[in-house]
């Protein structure tokens, strides 16, 4: 593995199968997968998730994809791995930088999660985009799996 | 919600020592440092840095990844945000209202007199 650019954990009361069906089931992805501003769109990822396959990061109300990459690895509930890039980079390799979720049970009905995202030192606009980002994502998540909502916004 | 209310107490006493704070600063500068490297910034001893670090990983404000032999040291601001949400969001929202409110009652003073 290469040394990580970030690393972001949380702990989740909930069961690791919930944590991987919100990490791959579009429906629940866009009640979590937004920013920190009110105005700020929802996204979902879509893909079938085998390995090889490509994936798409689209706003859920206009359906623009703004990031793609390819599975790289699908071991539910446990480990989810793809390449991120933006849609004009799908094609060079060389531009795409790697994300992986890592689900760990935890004693007393909680779950780890943990984000790793690595590749992105040659990309200094996407690693300030993404390292305020996935806080907000992973806060979002957290929320929303405890209490079936969303984090009140702006 | 009672081990939720703990982990948040964790983060508030993490937050409230200048050197915790300090070491947060050192690694949202660069992120993912080893002990000897954040060390090197510090004005105490390698002993004393370890506690600190320990204190803010159990707060999960510090993410602790093994590459090889070398432990490396990485910013989470999580939590940060679980706290953002749930205090300064919910005040920023009223004064947001307020200002809301206030765009109204102008706008419709601009109606009155048109």
């Amino acid at each position: 593995m290469k040394k990580p650019d970030f690393v972001y954990v949380t702990y989740i009361a909930t069961t690791p199968e919930k944590a991987w069906q919100a990490l791959v089931d579009p429906k629940m992805m866009r009640q979590y997968w937004l920013g920190a501003m009110a105005d700020s769109p929802a996204h979902e990822n879509i893909s079938d998730w085998k390995p090889g396959s490509r994936w798409e990061h689209r706003r859920v109300d206009t359906g623009a994809v703004d990031m793609v990459g390819k599975v790289v690895e699908h071991t539910p509930p446990r480990r989810l791995a793809f390449t991120w890039a933006r849609p004009n980079d799908f094609d060079d390799v060389s531009k795409h930088s790697r994300v992986s979720f890592e689900i760990e049970p935890q004693a007393s009905g909680l779950v780890r999660l943990t984000v790793t995202h690595d590749g992105l030192e040659g990309d200094p606009k996407m690693l300030a985009g993404i390292s305020g980002g996935w806080p907000q994502v992973l806060s979002h998540l957290k929320t929303f799996l405890e209490t079936g909502r969303a984090l009140p916004r702006g | 919600m009672a081990t939720r209310s703990a982990d948040i107490d964790k983060v508030f006493k993490a937050l409230a020592d200048p050197g915790r704070r300090y070491l947060l600063d050192l690694l949202h500068r660069k992120n993912g440092q080893t002990l000897s490297e954040l060390c090197a910034h510090m004005d105490m001893t390698r002993q004393a840095v370890t506690q600190h670090l320990q204190q803010l990983e159990d707060a999960n404000l510090v993410a602790v990844v093994w590459q090889g032999r070398e432990k490396l040291h990485y910013l989470n601001p999580v939590p940060l945000h679980q706290i953002h949400a749930r205090w300064i969001g919910k005040f920023e929202r009223s004064r947001l209202d307020a200002l809301h409110d206030l765009k109204k009652r102008l706008e419709g003073d601009d109606d009155e007199k048109a």
